[in-house]
């Protein structure tokens, strides 16, 4: 009978054949844990009773929530987490050089058939590459230090097949919020979405990055794009490793397949303080910002930004807005000065914050005001997320963001593209 | 072994921020001092409140949003001992079974804040006391009730060395 695609990576990892609903206990590829997570699996790893790490190869660590350190006790931990990566020899990349998931698959770290996790949800980013990746807890980050190894329940997968063309203006962010808005926070829980269609294989994979991105939004435990032409390209010079570039069988067993029709799409905006309560910007009525931000694991690549100069490209952010941007990792960073895109948002009036999650998490640079409303390209705007419970987070596409900077209100990025 | 404590509900799609905000967690390992902004978005009196030993219960996907472990580990501190819910994110059930924190899926329509409750590990059985019903939870796989009974997966990994076999 045919595998799926998380199949074909669970029984190669288990070495044996498995089918959805199995457990597994399977070795992992690469683990990864950031610092608002990591201090705690050394502590854990510590009471383990051991000092030894099993592959500290395939373990990497990266200080990018809340780097640079804006508190003392902070800067203790990201100390406790640099002792400890030395030790060990382990990869450690410090604060400034980006978002851990950025750094994962810009850096070639994660190859396609790969198992990986980290200590972060939003791991399940680097399923566009064919990886499966998923996000857990600090103390299993601690026990794959030790043994290597973690136990997994083979999931059961959903089929996605993005259908038609996206007009201009609209993006795969915006499909996903309205998938989001159709199906619900709570879908896909212990499940996998496996993306296909002409839409997908049209998308680069800058652009598949955000849709994988977003899956644990809708409960999945792992999103999957089956590798292409295009991955294997933009894998060249990139992947660390030897790979194999698996692909579901014709025949594999779906729990479910929905089809989503993405050429009467237009431009989607997430409500405060719900990922899952979108509305279409058509329908919006006029809500006025304080605060812009485009950055984040979601929205904070080369073509985000690029998207946000263009339409910042002679005009200001509006007064009344704090519009910032916060680069997904060195390399996007040094692309977009190098382009000029850095210098243009600059001029007017943008804040560039360094690679990192900036202010996505709610621990500094730019912690929103008393009733302010934020429109932001990240994955999640629950209440209190940018560490104002008093505030309001609307989400979108970059350009979405970036239109509405200028206009002072959320804003249709579509005349921006015509 | 049997579980037994006071009802404080919720609702639906609680999620790790609600239990404990983002800004606390980076400042901090102590557990304790996380246990007292538990909820507080949502009920800032709430650790004060709690009793130890008693029940948190919510509906549809509890533990929602990011991997952090501190949500579990937070409401622990604060004296919760076991979550039940409709649904659980799949991150927040095996954080909850490592650190030892027992989490149940069940139906918990009717349930009141204030109700006497008992929890079943072993059958799964969950009885409202106050309101005199009785719900079936989901058994756990194997591997979690191992888990589970040697106190987390510190514990767990401090004896066996690794994974054992399932
Ligand atoms: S950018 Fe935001 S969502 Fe992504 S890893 Fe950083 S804090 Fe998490």
């Amino acid at each position: 009978m045919g595998q799926t695609l998380t199949e074909k990576i669970f029984s190669r990892k288990a070495n044996h054949p498995v089918k959805a609903g199995d457990l597994v206990i399977a070795e992992v590829d690469m683990a990864m844990g950031q610092d608002g997570t990591t201090p705690l699996a050394l502590r854990s790893f510590q009471e383990m009773g051991t000092d030894r790490v099993l592959h500290p190869e395939r373990i990497v660590f990266v200080i990018d929530h809340n780097a640079p350190s804006p508190l003392e006790a902070v800067s203790a931990l990201h100390d406790v987490m640099r002792d400890f990566a030395s030790r060990h020899g382990i990869r450690l990349f410090d604060a400034g050089c980006g978002v851990c998931h950025e750094l994962m698959v810009g850096q070639g770290l994660v190859v396609p058939g790969d198992l990986v996790v980290g200590a972060d949800s939003h791991t399940c980013t680097y399923g566009a590459l064919g990886v499966f990746s998923t996000g857990v807890g600090s103390t299993e980050l601690a026990a794959v230090m030790v043994t290597g190894k973690l136990w997994f329940k083979v999931p059961e997968t959903v089929r996605v097949i993005m259908d038609g063309t996206l007009s201009p203006g609209v993006f795969s962010k915006d499909i996903m919020l309205h998938l989001a808005s159709r199906k619900g926070a709570d879908w896909a829980t212990y499940q996998v979405l496996e993306f296909s269609g002409p839409v997908v294989d049209k998308l680069g994979v800058e652009e598949r990055l955000t849709i994988t991105n977003m899956v644990v939004e809708m409960g999945a435990k792992a999103g999957l794009i089956a590798p292409d032409e295009k991955t294997l390209k933009w894998l060249e010079g990139r992947a660390k490793r030897q790979y194999e570039s698996l692909q579901p069988d014709p025949d594999a067993t779906y729990a479910e397949t929905v089809e989503v029709d993405c050429s009467s799409l237009a431009p989607q905006v997430a409500l405060p303080h719900r990922v899952d309560t979108v509305t279409s910007i058509e329908d919006l009525p006029t809500v006025p910002i304080q605060q812009a931000f485009l950055g984040t694991c979601t929205n904070g690549r080369a073509q985000d930004i690029e998207i946000a100069a263009k339409i910042l490209k002679g005009h200001t952010v509006h007064p009344q807005v704090r519009f910032i941007v916060a680069p997904a990792s060195q390399d996007i960073m040094v692309q977009a000065l190098r382009k000029g895109w850095i210098e243009t948002l600059v001029r007017a009036n943008a804040i560039v914050v360094p690679p990192g999650c900036g202010p996505c998490v709610g621990t500094h640079q730019g912690i929103p005001g008393d009733g302010w409303n934020v429109i932001s390209t990240a994955n999640r705007n629950f209440k209190g997320r940018m560490g104002n419970s008093k505030a309001f987070i609307y989400l979108a596409s970059p350009a979405t963001v970036a239109a509405s900077a200028v206009a002072g209100e959320i804003s249709d990025p579509r005349e921006y593209f015509q | 072994m049997e579980l037994k404590g006071k009802a404080h509900v919720f609702g639906d799609d609680i999620n790790t921020d609600y239990i404990i905000s983002g800004k606390y967690k980076f400042k901090t390992l102590d557990m304790d001092e996380l246990g007292k902004h538990v909820m507080e978005d949502l009920d800032p009196d709430f650790s004060s409140k709690v009793e130890p030993g008693d029940f948190l219960v919510a509906g549809m996907n509890f533990g929602c949003g990011s991997s952090r472990e501190q949500a579990p580990r937070a409401l622990l501190a604060s004296g919760i001992q076991i979550v039940l819910a409709r649904s659980f994110a799949r991150i927040f059930f095996r954080n909850a079974i490592n650190c030892g924190l027992v989490v149940m899926e069940c139906d918990t329509e009717g349930i009141e804040t204030g109700d006497e409750m008992t929890a079943d590990l072993t059958t799964g059985e969950i009885k409202n006391l106050t309101h005199a019903f009785t719900r079936q939870a989901q058994p756990l796989p194997d591997v979690m009730i191992r888990i589970l009974q040697e106190g987390g997966l510190v514990e767990y990994i401090k004896k066996y060395g690794t994974f054992q076999e399932i």
